[in-house]
């Protein structure tokens, strides 16, 4: 539904260089899904998000929605942003301080010309009448459970009120396509959570096709269909969450979703790729046992990551390959788990248990490391 | 009212008792805050009370010569408002100023738009340029608009004339227009500058969000940008409005000789006239002041309820820029157009005439008689080092006085719950209505009155001047009063600082960026200063702007020409100088 590619977007920056902020960025979004861009600060994506909305223009690259050229370089197109009819949550929700609430959501639909991008399926978009503007108004404040505050004031809406006004106004001229720029990141914690539900249970509903950005890797993790992670301008790995999450494609990708112990090693074992075949890999701890879905060459120099929570902790000398011997050095308390620094030899892995386990400080415990969750990346 | 507030709060503070623990003395150790805060209160309600009190007065007296001593008498006021012609006067009046505010902000508003909002080349540059007319004095600018555009000796009629072959000048600057022309232009870098601020203060994603719902420029433009800068925009026009009717070189350069004659001006001649008439210029000044502070009420009430917009926080990022395509070469060519009417041309004229024996439009002949002799006059003009030495006394020490006293009085109405400070913020913002012409009648009117021997001396101006530029002290050491955190004074306290030590220690260090911009601001608006001094000079006394006021009456173009060019220049060589002390102690912009 939407394609992107081969995106290259450029500023100047005050001393006239130029900012790469994008660079060879290229996915596609399918009808209804959710896709996010997720990546650390000032790593394009904000960037990206403006330019499929066409508040920037590439330098280069390919945009289209529903088959529809919305930018190309190679032949020149360029529609104004204003004839995409693209809704945008603007990071810092911009909702206009001289207009209600009722006001704000109706303005897209008073400005609004026919021309622009249309969803599959919807009217198409013409002079509506006031009662008309009034109805999808009234059904779309509905939705974000802003009804009752129609002629409230926008300056007086709190924080969450102002991102669900924003989003309303986003919505209510049903939008092909759904941009989104970090919009819970203004929220406080435990808003925050509730409107990740709000927002995918909308999502959900409307079958809206969405593009997502945000900084913040459980956001990601829990709202959306694919991910995008981005580094430096650059795309380092698409997947779906669990991909992601389960099988990073480098270090920077594991080490920014979520936590991950890295292990230093080299191959001593070679082989070929997928589960079942069992490599050795020599590290700072010792022999380490793992599949791998890379062909590995002998003597490459590789680096492994283990989840926390793949870390396993026991009393007793486990059965099976990938045991070490160990001694606590740590333990944080969570509640729902516990963390426990185990130094192994000359490294101290963290894992997360049960807070069943009660070894102490200082106790020896045995460290086993399950081969199929050990994820070996490449040295970059 | 100073010692009502100094009972009214005196208990025992956290300040109070920390170093008496000896006990030796009943009292605590002598604390200068009660004598600084008095000293200071006093100091403001003095200046702010006394010009306003006595122009009242006067307004109700008769003339008072040598033979006949001032009575009681309300005629100042059928004089003034019997005849038509106060009348045609205020409609003048109004004419004037609002053509000039117009006139300013229409190009002051094109201008920061073009450079805010769009990609005209070199706008960078520009940013820097447009701050240069500030330092080219109103008479400079006035008189070198005459050299270029008056109907007799004006080069850009006779260029013109030439070119066209016409019979008749094209343009008369001695004609309304022609001082809305002036003086509109003279104070557009101040629309600039506000308007900028304006476009720069608004978050640019609420004009995007307006281009995602599918709105065009235009209406973005007027359906977002306008109506949010709207504050702002009836804010600018009204300091524009208020500034311009103020406004006394102009009118009285440009009106007086062709009998257009505005409240100014009026007052001015009603002075001058023998016998001198102050009750009728006091009446006269009575409806002048009430204009200007129906003006800066309104701007003051606007601007409090332009805090409701208060939520447009910029992003850190420049807003998208919009492409001009290849207008943006027109745009360019309007920046150097502006920029050649505002500062090139004027200068260039004041410089050629500078040069010349008698003044004579450029031409080859003209070239050939070029000489320094009118810089020879003006540097063995009797007193000139006198004249120059009372211009830096008088702007340097209004400038340090005004922001000492003002960081108290704001230190009071910011960090204190003292009650009627509110009112100490108001009187000491009150001298803004007066226009300076006005302000230096009612000073003038005073010190005639109660005689304590400063009439006549340099004391009267600095007073007026200190008097004239306490708001804009004030207005800077608010705002940065206002970001200094409470628990900064009182942690000072908490290490045993008595007060005036904190504030010499502490709020003076962290204010000192505030204090510095307002010091370098009302030094260059002191030392240009033309309209209050006019009344209250002595031969003793005089400053650099009088003296190229009376060359002016005088006729001597050429002498007035050579000493406006250096004047110009050692300003802007002071402007520069003060801006790199301010980057030193760490000021922004
Ligand atoms: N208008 C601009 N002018 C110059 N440089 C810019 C501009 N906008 C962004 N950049 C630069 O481009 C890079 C990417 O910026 P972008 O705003 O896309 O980051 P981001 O991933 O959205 O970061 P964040 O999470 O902080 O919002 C940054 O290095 C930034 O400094
Ligand atoms: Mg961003």
């Amino acid at each position: 539904m939407l394609k992107v590619d081969g995106l290259c977007t450029e500023y100047p920056n005050d001393r006239g260089e130029i900012v790469r902020a994008a660079q060879d960025v290229s996915f596609t979004v399918a009808e209804g899904q959710l896709f996010t861009l997720l990546g650390p600060s000032g790593c394009g994506k904000t960037t990206t998000l403006r330019s499929i909305a066409g508040l920037e223009r590439p330098r280069a690259g390919e945009i289209s929605v529903n088959g529809q050229l919305v930018y190309s370089s190679s032949t020149g197109v360029f529609v104004a942003p204003n004839r995409r009819g693209f809704g945008m949550v603007f990071q810092s929700y911009a909702i206009w301080p001289h207009m209600t609430v009722f006001e704000n959501a109706a303005f897209p639909l008073q400005v609004g010309d026919s021309g622009s991008i249309q969803r599959a399926g919807s009217a198409t978009r013409t002079r509506l009448t006031r009662g008309d503007i009034r109805e999808r108004v009234m059904r779309v404040l509905t939705a974000v459970h802003l009804d009752a505050l129609t002629d409230r004031e926008a300056t007086r809406l709190s924080g969450g009120q102002q991102q669900r006004l924003a989003l309303a106004r986003a919505l209510v001229m049903e939008p092909a396509l759904l941009l989104l720029d970090e919009p819970l990141s203004n929220l406080d914690a435990k808003l925050r959570e509730q409107m990740r539900f709000e927002l995918k249970r909308l999502q959900r509903e409307l079958k809206i096709t969405t593009v997502y950005v945000t900084h913040d890797q459980s956001e990601a993790l829990a709202l959306s269909r694919q991910i995008a992670v981005m580094h430096e301008g650059r795309i380092l790995q698409i997947g779906s969450p669990r991909d992601i999450y389960e099988r990073p494609a480098n270090q920077f990708v594991a080490d920014f979703v979520g936590n991950t112990n890295f292990i230093d090693g080299y191959v001593v074992s070679a082989g070929p790729a997928g589960a079942g075949h069992y490599r050795c890999l020599r590290t700072e701890i010792g022999e380490v046992r793992v599949t791998s879905e890379h062909d590995l060459r002998p003597d490459e120099r590789v680096a492994i990551s283990i989840r926390p929570e793949d870390v396993e902790l026991s009393e007793t000398r486990p059965a099976g390959d990938n045991v070490w011997e160990g001694r606590v050095d740590q333990k944080v308390f969570l509640g729902e788990a516990i963390d426990f620094q185990v130094r192994v030899g000359p490294r101290t892995l963290l894992s997360r248990r049960h807070p069943t386990l009660r070894t102490k400080i200082g106790d020896a415990i045995f460290v086993q490391l399950n081969p199929d969750k050990c994820v070996v990346l490449r040295a970059a | 009212m100073s010692t009502g507030t100094t009972t009214a709060v005196r208990r025992p503070g956290p300040l109070g008792d920390e170093r008496g623990g000896s006990g030796a003395a009943a009292r605590g150790p002598f604390d200068w805050k009660w004598v600084v805060i008095g000293a200071c209160v006093a100091f403001t309600v003095y200046i702010a009370m006394i010009p306003l009190g006595f122009l009242l007065w006067q307004s109700f007296r008769t003339p008072q010569t040598a033979a006949v001593e001032a009575v009681f008498t309300l005629a100042n006021y059928a004089a003034a408002y019997g005849s038509g012609d106060t009348w045609r006067l205020f409609w003048t009046s109004i004419r004037f100023a609002a053509g000039a505010a117009v006139f300013a902000f229409v190009l002051g508003t094109v201008l920061a738009w073009m450079n805010e909002r769009t990609n005209t080349p070199f706008k960078s540059v520009f940013f820097a340029l447009s701050l240069i007319p500030l330092v080219i004095p109103s008479i400079l600018f006035t008189v070198s608009w005459i050299l270029l555009a008056s109907p007799q000796i004006g080069i850009v009629n006779l260029v013109l004339q030439g070119w066209l072959g016409l019979e008749e000048p094209l343009v008369d600057i001695y004609s309304l227009p022609g001082m809305i022309w002036v003086d509109g232009l003279h104070y557009s870098p101040m629309a600039f500058l506000l308007m900028s601020a304006a476009f720069r203060a608004m978050d640019p994603s609420l004009e995007e969000s307006a281009t995602m719902s599918g709105a065009n420029i235009f209406q973005v433009a007027w359906r977002v940008t306008l109506r949010l800068t709207w504050p702002a925009i009836v804010a600018t026009m009204l300091i524009l409005f208020v500034r311009s009717i103020e406004s006394f070189e102009v009118p009285a350069l440009l009106g007086l000789p062709v009998g257009i004659e505005v409240f100014t001006s009026a007052i001015y001649q009603a002075v001058h006239r023998y016998p001198s008439q102050v009750g009728l210029a006091s009446a006269y000044a009575m409806s002048l002041l009430a204009i200007t502070t129906v003006g800066v009420y309104f701007t003051s009430t606007l601007s409090r309820r332009g805090s409701k917009y208060a939520t447009m926080t910029g992003k850190g990022f420049r807003p998208r820029l919009i492409d001009l395509g290849s207008w943006r070469w027109a745009a360019a060519a309007f920046f150097i157009l502006y920029f050649l009417l505002i500062v090139v041309l004027p200068f260039a004229v004041l410089l050629w005439s500078s040069l010349q024996r008698f003044y004579a439009v450029p031409s080859m002949e003209a070239l050939q008689n070029l000489t320094l002799d009118p810089y020879r006059f003006i540097l063995s003009y009797p007193n000139l080092g006198r004249t120059v030495l009372n211009s830096l006394l008088l702007s340097f020490g209004a400038a340090t006085v005004v922001m000492l006293v003002a960081s108290v009085v704001c230190w009071i109405v910011v960090k204190t719950n003292y009650p009627g400070r509110w009112l100490l913020d108001n009187l000491a913002s009150l001298p803004i209505v007066f226009p300076g012409l006005v302000l230096g009648l009612s000073i003038m009117i005073f010190y005639l009155n109660v005689d304590i021997g400063i009439y006549g001396t340099i004391w009267i101006m600095l007073i007026a001047y200190i008097t004239r530029f306490m708001p804009y002290g004030l207005r800077y050491s608010t705002t940065s009063m206002l970001q200094i955190h409470k628990e900064l004074e009182e942690s000072a306290a908490m290490c045993g600082a008595s007060w005036s030590t904190t504030f010499r220690r502490v709020v003076l260090p962290l204010l000192k960026p505030g204090l510095v911009a307002g010091w370098i601001y009302v030094m260059i608006v002191s030392i240009r200063e033309l309209s209050t001094s006019i009344l209250l000079y002595s031969p003793d006394t005089q400053v650099v702007s009088v003296v190229i006021w009376e060359l002016w009456e005088n006729g001597q173009y050429v002498e007035l020409s050579a000493l406006g060019v250096l004047f110009i220049l050692s300003l802007f060589m002071l402007v520069m100088a003060a801006q790199w002390v301010g980057r030193k102690y760490g000021i922004r912009e």
